[in-house]
């Protein structure tokens, strides 16, 4: 058991260190540098090329690469241009609000589709797994963003239920159970947006599961011992068709990657999804590598997660 | 008769294909004695599958006409929570493929601690866990301590195939059905488990319906043997008679394709096609006619009904009177012309 996990985490280190490496070119690679444009065109070219032998531009891109994952090791990640402050720093705060629209969407999301799974298996070709199905064609047809702006209208500001933008209330002291409240309050309609789009293939997955489970010999086996029907259900068709939604929980967060750029863009919800955006727009090179980086390494942990789970709760794949 | 266990009138299980409902097990009607082997015998798509479930009542999806009488209940009318109370305590069933029987995820002493649980709610764990441990013991699983906690996959075929039997007998039912028991082993394994079967009906003196389409293992085992062909049986006789002399061309074609050592025929006797689908049934006349067009139609009954030859042995239609092998015929042929 534990050596699956080592050896498995242990695979996690080259895909890392390839995943430094592709990010550092692909950079090196744009157009330009961070003294492109940025320094007055009267100066003279010859100081801009002192300027770039002394910040080491013209070195061999290894020794560059080398230069940057030192100081990504120790947590710097350069300067940004935009902000005029540390890289880290900046994307500490916004981190902690990714984090917490991330942890909320997921909830919200398996609260969501275990339920719907669950009734559209078990009851399925009735109306109602037709109801929840066609649900699903909805949330897979209509695109996130399409679906997030229309949340905001009429809950943000027909409805005035939900704050428009920002993650608290300005002036709420932290700390407090008020900033809580608030932080909650802010996080909620997106975090409910973006579940309401992503549960749909949860949803599809655990019904096809139940489906095909329920079909399966060991079920005629669990009804020919005298179960009842809701036994056979919560004690052998429920545990072997959340098994792959549980190894699916990793790749959830991958996801959520994708998700979260355009709802905090949408909701002014000020978190790495909305920083990467403008960080784009405006070429700041330092945020923008830094923010790659961190989201293939969520993605990396993400898949490591899934198949820790799935060793975990299947036993034909435990090692011994 | 009182050493009756199962009484089975007229049973019609039909399946809904499209609109409309075809029946795969067509007025069966059948006895099964206390203490007996009771063979049902037929190629695949006969129905005998179909009709073990009628029996435990595990069809989800199908019409189930008739009458089967276990000690004064109706099973087929019988409510889903007293159906409930008999399968798996009264009535244990042996499956087909071990390996797909078992819940992967479950250690198999937990699964046949659940069939004891089931019908013994009250009971401590430690007693049941004692009593999982002697079925292990008895239907000879060596290390009965350390299996009780292994995963279906761990174990070999031969093992699996025991922890299902020792899940079907948990509760000493008095009715066994063996549905393929042994079609997914190998021979060696087989006969252990065959032994194994015929060693536990001696000691739960239960009534088992033994369901194979090898009649090596007919021979082997069973003390009546039913012959089922498109949902009809086609001919019932005990397991002497059957073999020394089967009557019905169906049941003479079955035992004429068992290739034999001192045979010096080259080719194997095959019995043309297969038996037809569902919706292809014709539903009237000899249902065995089409396979063998050499015999005249006027030898079939119009509407073949199952006659009682011998005491006890029964043959459905009368176109056994008039039944040959064409290759036996060509052979007595060229032996007068010669």
């Amino acid at each position: 058991m534990w050596k699956l996990i080592l050896r498995r985490t242990l695979i996690t280190i080259p895909q890392i260190i390839l995943l430094s490496v592709l990010v550092f070119i692909l950079a090196q690679a744009m157009p330009g540098d961070a003294l492109t444009g940025l320094i007055d065109p009267n100066i003279d070219p010859a100081t801009i090329e002192a300027m770039r032998e002394r910040l080491g531009l013209n070195n061999p891109w290894y020794v560059q690469y080398i230069d940057w994952i030192k100081g990504v090791l120790q947590g710097d990640f350069g300067q940004s241009f935009r902000f005029k402050m540390p890289v880290s720093e900046l994307i500490g705060e916004r981190m902690i609000n990714t984090l917490w629209l991330s942890l909320a969407t997921l909830i919200l999301t398996y609260l969501i589709a275990i339920p719907l799974g669950i009734i559209s298996g078990r009851f399925n070709d009735t109306w109602l797994d037709r109801a929840i199905t066609g649900y699903t064609y909805i949330g897979f047809a209509a695109p996130l963003f399409i679906f997030a702006l229309v949340m905001l209208f009429v809950f943000g500001f027909q409805l005035g239920w939900f704050p428009t933008s920002g993650s608290v209330t300005p002036g709420t002291e932290p700390g407090t159970f008020a900033y809580f409240l608030s932080k909650l309050n802010h996080l909620l309609l997106p975090a409910l947006s973006m579940a309401l789009i992503t549960t749909v293939s949860t949803v599809q997955y655990l019904r096809s599961e139940i489906i095909d489970t329920k079909q399966k010999d060991f079920i005629v086996t669990a009804r020919a011992k005298g179960n009842s029907e809701t036994r056979v259900y919560n004690r052998h068709i429920l545990r072997n068709s959340l098994l792959p939604i549980a190894a699916f929980f990793g790749y959830e967060i991958t996801g959520l990657i994708g998700g979260t750029i355009f709802i905090e863009n949408i909701f002014g919800y000020p978190g790495m999804g909305e920083l990467f955006l403008s960080s784009i727009s405006l070429r700041d090179y330092s945020v923008m590598t830094a923010l790659v980086l961190l989201f293939g390494l969520a993605a990396i942990i993400g898949a490591l997660l899934s198949d820790i789970i799935l060793s975990l709760v299947d036993p034909r794949i435990r090692i011994k | 008769m009182n050493d009756v266990l199962l009484n089975i009138k007229n049973l019609k299980t039909s399946f809904r294909i499209k609109d409309d409902y075809y029946a795969a097990v067509d007025d069966v009607s059948l006895t099964v004695r206390k203490n007996e082997v009771l063979a049902i015998v037929g190629e695949s798509g006969s129905g005998k599958s179909a009709f073990a479930f009628s029996i435990m009542g595990l069809h989800t999806r199908a019409k189930i006409e008739g009458d089967i009488d276990y000690k004064g209940i109706n099973l087929v009318k019988a409510s889903t929570s007293q159906m409930r109370k008999l399968r798996g305590k009264d009535m244990g069933m042996i499956f087909q493929d071990a390996l797909s029987a078992l819940n992967p995820l479950m250690v198999v002493g937990d699964q046949i601690d659940e069939a004891i649980f089931l019908h013994n709610p009250k009971s401590s764990k430690s007693l049941r866990k004692k009593q999982v441990i002697n079925l292990l013991n008895q239907v000879g699983i060596p290390r009965p301590e350390k299996t009780y906690h292994q995963y279906p996959h761990e174990l070999s075929g031969g093992m699996r195939q025991r922890i299902v039997i020792a899940m079907a007998i948990s509760n000493q039912p008095e009715l066994l059905i063996a549905d393929e028991p042994t079609t997914a082993l190998d021979v060696t394994i087989q006969s252990q488990i065959l032994d194994l079967i015929k060693e536990l009906k001696d000691t739960i003196n239960a009534g088992i319906i033994l369901i194979t389409h090898d009649l090596g293992v007919v021979a082997e085992m069973a003390d009546r043997v039913a012959v089922m062909y498109a949902g009809q049986i086609v001919e019932i006789a005990d397991v002497y008679t059957l073999m020394e002399n089967p009557q019905h061309p169906y049941t003479r074609s079955l035992l004429n394709s068992i290739p034999t050592l001192n045979d010096v025929k080259e080719e194997l006797h095959v019995i043309q096609g297969v038996v037809p689908s569902l919706q292809k049934l014709p539903r009237t006349g000899c249902r065995f006619a089409a396979r063998i067009p050499w015999i005249e139609e006027s030898s079939h009954e119009a509407s073949p009904e199952l006659h009682e030859i011998s005491p006890g042995h029964f043959v459905r239609c009368t176109c056994y009177k008039d039944f040959y092998f064409p290759e036996q015929a060509e052979e007595e042929r060229n032996y007068v012309a010669n």
